[in-house]
């Protein structure tokens, strides 16, 4: 078996006397989509914050490509090769689809930007990803639920991450909305990245993803092999009627 | 793949210039009306007293754009600009400074009043409005304190009233002053458009989380663009006190005011995120505009004010009236 890209080992992280998250492990291969599922509360943001320098951990270790790394702010995590979608999409409305896609990492030259170049490049990457824009000169506002999810998502692949976070990425979404955003997903696995996503629906987790990892108040509740397990057991987990389940 | 999005960017752009149109309309019909009203106002003397009224305040509204597109506010600019301007009477006429000296140090001690506004506001955290108002009375103790409340002349360097009021094509009257203006119109216009100062500036102003997620240090480039407008004020002030050739150390309050509504007039959001440089500059033209006018028609002082606060209001209800509709 190939390298985990990402590894949390022993995560622990509390909000005052709120243990939020305690000694999760959990590894994320390339090319692999790891579904990350739990109750409202259950620490699955706060896992992500945690990974992409929002909100450090307290306790615990982060591997990336196996080798222990610190990640304090926003910046470092995209630096190593981490991305994260949020789930309130971090987008700025009143710029376009461009500005958006090349906010923080803007492309110069001499000294100005390069409008052309950013442009060109972003209707690659779209074509790429057989994602559909109406124009990449729209004000993100103008666009849809489920285009300024795929603003969002394309947009997290310009640093030419490693892995990449989805934070409830089909929430709020109309059903080819996230048709489209679940299309974009399985893309980013066939480009070899490891993957993880935090959902709420169990339709989108099965469509999508490999493995399913359920956290429940702050601990790992189970994980298993997508097409080893039933909704019956996922949903048990995730409630607490089972403990511990799984194996992969 | 340039083509295509030039074709869709256009419905994009009409209709966030339509307020500048709007606001250039009524430019027109606010002059093509104190013309008829007074026989004074067009006239060349009077239009060039426009012109150097609007300078002052248009290179105080250049730098405002930029803070009012970031989601802030500047309240110290007009009491700043008349603090840059005792000091650059300080730096040539106390201290001996040659002229370029005394010029730049004061444009440099604008950047510096820039600078402790935007640490202020991303590092201590103090909201723009308390953090720049209480800038705006230290501004102008300071001038009073360092001045003695008494003006300061530029006995040793009459040069000095050259860089605002020299005029630049002979024969006819066109300031200096003016002249700059315009160049900074232009490099405002780029470092907006054109560089990631502008971009960030944009970006801040429409989603302040959402940029600092990006990996911008946004603390880093709100401090920046605090000291560039506080450079803004420094040459503001230096030219202010070259026109008189004197720097007066009194008043200063209410040129913010100005300056502010130049920028929203022109179709800045006051929530940032929007905005442009012409839209600024049509903005100062109105205000300078529509004092002057009111002043060669012999409306008394009072209702000067009155009408000023009014265009501001009316501008301001339009940009909310703009943003309910987008």
């Amino acid at each position: 078996m190939t390298e985990a890209i990402l590894s949390m080992r022993g995560i622990s992280k509390h909000f005052g006397g709120v243990q939020a998250l305690s000694n999760v492990d959990l590894d994320v291969y390339p090319g692999e989509v790891v579904a990350l599922v739990g109750d409202n509360g259950a620490g699955k943001s706060t896992l992500v914050k945690a990974i992409c320098g929002v909100n450090p951990p307290d306790e615990g270790e982060i591997l990336f490509q196996g080798t222990p790394v610190r990640i304090d702010t926003p910046h470092a995590a995209q630096s190593l090769g981490i991305a994260t979608v949020f789930q309130d999409l971090a987008l700025c409305d009143n710029l376009d689809v461009v500005s958006n896609l090349y906010l923080g990492r803007e492309r110069l030259r001499l000294g100005v930007l390069d409008e052309v170049e950013m442009e060109r490049r972003s209707g690659q990457l779209l074509k790429e990803l057989s994602a559909t824009i109406p124009s990449l000169r729209t004000v993100v506002a103008a666009l849809s639920g489920g285009q300024r999810q795929t603003v969002a998502i394309s947009r997290s692949l310009l640093g030419e991450p490693k892995v990449v976070l989805l934070d409830e990425p089909t929430a709020a979404l109309g059903v080819s909305q996230t048709e489209q955003v679940l299309n974009l997903i399985s893309r980013l696995r066939e480009r070899g990245l490891g993957v993880m996503v935090i959902s709420h629906n169990m339709v989108d987790v099965r469509a999508v993803a490999d493995k399913v990892v359920i956290l429940r108040l702050g601990k790992v509740n189970g994980r298993f092999n997508m097409h080893e397990v039933t909704n019956e057991q996922i949903i048990a987990s995730i409630t607490g009627a089972s403990m511990n389940g799984g194996v992969a | 793949m340039t083509t295509i999005s030039l074709k869709n960017r256009i419905p994009a752009k009409i209709s966030g210039s339509l307020q500048q149109l709007f606001a250039f309309g009524s430019l027109i019909v606010i002059l093509v009306f104190f013309s008829f009203a007074s026989p004074y106002f067009f006239t060349t003397s009077n239009l060039v007293g426009i012109l150097m009224a609007a300078t002052v305040t248009g290179i105080l509204a250049l730098g405002t754009t930029f803070v009012i597109i970031a989601g802030g506010i500047d309240l110290s600019i007009g009491t700043g600009m008349i603090l840059c301007g005792v000091m650059t009477g300080v730096f040539q006429t106390y201290w001996g400074w040659p002229v370029w000296a005394g010029v730049l140090g004061a444009v440099l001690f604008g950047g510096l009043i820039g600078f402790v506004n935007g640490f202020n506001i991303s590092v201590l955290g103090i909201p723009p409005f308390i953090a720049t108002l209480g800038m705006m009375l230290v501004a102008s103790g300071l001038s009073l304190v360092i001045s003695g409340t008494k003006p300061i002349y530029f006995k040793e360097h009459p040069e000095f009233q050259l860089l605002m009021n020299y005029s630049v094509i002979p024969g006819m009257r066109f300031p200096l002053g003016v002249l700059i203006f315009l160049i900074l119109i232009v490099v405002a216009a780029v470092i907006l458009a054109k560089t990631i100062l502008g971009r960030y500036a944009y970006s801040i102003g429409s989603n302040e989380a959402a940029t600092e997620l990006s990996g911008v240090n946004v603390a880093k480039w709100k401090i920046i663009i605090y000291s560039m407008a506080g450079l803004f004020v420094g040459i503001a002030g230096v030219l202010a006190a070259s026109r008189l050739s004197s720097a007066q150390p009194v008043g200063g309050m209410g040129l913010e005011l100005e300056a502010i509504a130049a920028v929203v007039i022109g179709g800045t959001s006051l929530q940032g995120g929007k905005g442009s440089i012409v839209g600024t500059m049509i903005g100062a033209l109105i205000v300078a505009v529509l004092t002057n006018g009111l002043r060669v028609t012999a409306v008394p002082q009072e209702w000067q004010s009155v009408v000023v606060g009014c265009v501001i209001l009316v501008a301001v209800y339009m940009d909310i009236l703009r943003r309910k509709r987008a």
